[in-house]
C-alpha cells in the first residue's frame, strides 16, 4: 500500500477535499463480500468530514472489517487523499435499518433479499417473512439461520423453488 | 493488573476460548447448515474477543494488544470460565454448552449495554444482537434433539448433565466483579441467575427434558485454575506464535 509520505512527496501536496467529493469516492468502494453494494449503500460509513471518515463494523465477527478499511484507504490514496483519516466507531451499533433504499434495490437485483426497513428492532423476537428476490413471492421458508457470510441467512422460495440469501435483520 | 483490565480480560477470554472450541467443528458438523452456523458463531465470538482483549490491553497500559494477549499468555493466565473450555464431545454436548453460555451471555450483554462506561457498553450493544441469534439457535437444537429419537434425547441429556456443573461459575461474583460494578462497567451477575434459570427452564420444558439435578458449582477459571483441556486448546491455538514468536504476514 502507498504510504502517506510517498504520496505527498511524489504527487500534489495534501489538500482538503470537499465532503461531496469524499462521498463520491466512498460510493465507489464496494463491500468485499457483497460487491453489488458500496460501503455507503450499506451504511458502514457513519460520518464524513473534510479530513476524517468514520466507519463502523456491521457484525462483531465480520472478517471483512479489515478489508473494508483497506479498500477505503486504497480508494482515498488513489484520489490523492492520503491524509484523510479513517476511524472506527462501535457505538451506536450498526443496524440493517441504515442500509439505504438504493442499497436495498441493489441487493435485490443481486439476488439477496434485503431486510425490510424498520425491521431491525423486531428482529430479536421473530423474523419477518422474506420476499423472494427472483419472483417476489412471500411464500418462502428459512433453511438455515446462518449462511455464507455472517450477515446472511439461507432461504428457499416455495413458489419458484429457488434458494436465495437473505440479508439478516440486525 | 488493574481490576477493570481483568474484567475486560475475562470477557475477552470467554469469547476467545469458546470461539476456538466452536471452530473445531468447521468441516465436521452433522449437516452443512449447522456447520455454517457454528463457524459463524465462532466468528462472532472471536470478534467479541478482539474488542474486549484490545480494551483489556489498553486498560492495562503495558502495550499488549489483542493478539499479544491471545497468543502470548500461558494457560494459567487465562481467565475464561470453565464451561467454554470443555471439549466439544458429541454434537449434543456442544449444543448443551452453547445453550447454557449463549443465554448467559445474552442476559449479560443486555445489562452491560446500559452501563456507564461507554467502552464496555459499546461492545455489549454491538454483540447483544448476535448473542440473541446464538441463544435462539442453540435452544432450537435442544428442542430438536430432546424431542427427537431415543438416541438424540439420551445424548442431549448426557450433554446437559455434563455441562451443568460449570454453569454456577457464570454467575459467581468476586472482588473484580464488584470493582467493575463500582466503576460503572460491570453487571450484577448473581442477579442474572434466576432469569437464566427461567429461560433455560422454558426451553427444556418445550424439549420435554427435566433440568439437571442441582450440582455444586465447579469454580476456578476466573483465577487461572483450569481443567486439563484448556492447555491442549491453547497449544493448538498458539502453535504458530510459539514456533515462530512474533511472526507476522
Amino acid at each position: 500500500m502507498v504510504s502517506a509520505q510517498t504520496w505527498t512527496a511524489g504527487a500534489s501536496p495534501a489538500r482538503a477535499p470537499a465532503v461531496q467529493e469524499l462521498r463520491a469516492i466512498l460510493a465507489g468502494v464496494p463491500d468485499p463480500e457483497i460487491p453489488a453494494v458500496s460501503v455507503i449503500d450499506l451504511g458502514i460509513v457513519r460520518a464524513i468530514e473534510a479530513q476524517r471518515v468514520v466507519i463502523t463494523p456491521t457484525y462483531t465477527g465480520c472478517p471483512a472489517t479489515l478489508a473494508i478499511e483497506q479498500s477505503i484507504r486504497a480508494a482515498l490514496d488513489s484520489a490523492g487523499l492520503a491524509d484523510v483519516a479513517i476511524e472506527t466507531a462501535l457505538s451506536p451499533p450498526w443496524s440493517t435499518d441504515w442500509i439505504s433504499d438504493e442499497g436495498r434495490e441493489k441487493l435485490r437485483a443481486y439476488g439477496i433479499a434485503p431486510p425490510p426497513k424498520g425491521a431491525a428492532a423486531a428482529s430479536l423476537k421473530n423474523e419477518t417473512q422474506a420476499e423472494c428476490p427472483r419472483c417476489g413471492s412471500q411464500n418462502t421458508e428459512e433453511i438455515s439461520r446462518f449462511g455464507s457470510t455472517p450477515c446472511k441467512a439461507l432461504w428457499r422460495c416455495l413458489a419458484c423453488a429457488e434458494p436465495f440469501d437473505r440479508f439478516k435483520c440486525h | 493488573m488493574h481490576a477493570l483490565a481483568t474484567h475486560a480480560l475475562r470477557l475477552g477470554d470467554d469469547a476467545l476460548i469458546l470461539g476456538q472450541r466452536l471452530s473445531e467443528w468447521c468441516g465436521h458438523a452433522p449437516a452443512l447448515e449447522i456447520d455454517l452456523s457454528l463457524a459463524n458463531i465462532a466468528l462472532d465470538c472471536v470478534g467479541q474477543a478482539t474488542h474486549f482483549l484490545a480494551l483489556a490491553g489498553a486498560l492495562e497500559g503495558q502495550g499488549r494488544d489483542a493478539d499479544r494477549l491471545a497468543f502470548h499468555r500461558d494457560v494459567m493466565d487465562f481467565t475464561n470460565c470453565l464451561l467454554v473450555e470443555q471439549p466439544n464431545g458429541d454434537f449434543a454436548q456442544t449444543i448443551a454448552r452453547q445453550f447454557f453460555f449463549a443465554h448467559y451471555q445474552h442476559l449479560l450483554f443486555e445489562r452491560m449495554q446500559a452501563v456507564q462506561d461507554e467502552r464496555f457498553a459499546a461492545i455489549a450493544a454491538k454483540a447483544v444482537k448476535e448473542t440473541a441469534y446464538h441463544a435462539k439457535l442453540a435452544g432450537e437444537w435442544v428442542i430438536r434433539l430432546g424431542d427427537g429419537t431415543e438416541e438424540s434425547r439420551a445424548r442431549m441429556e448426557r450433554g446437559l448433565d455434563w455441562m451443568w456443573r460449570f454453569t454456577g461459575e457464570l454467575f459467581a461474583m468476586d472482588e473484580i466483579d464488584s470493582a467493575a460494578i463500582d466503576a460503572g462497567a460491570g453487571v450484577d451477575k448473581a442477579a442474572l441467575h434466576p432469569l437464566w434459570d427461567a429461560r433455560i427452564g422454558a426451553v427444556l420444558a418445550e424439549a420435554g427434558l427435566a433440568p439437571p439435578a442441582p450440582h455444586r458449582p465447579v469454580l476456578g477459571g476466573r483465577i487461572g485454575r483450569h481443567s486439563e483441556h484448556l492447555g491442549h486448546l491453547i497449544s493448538d491455538m498458539q502453535f504458530l506464535q510459539r514456533a515462530y514468536p512474533g511472526a507476522t504476514w
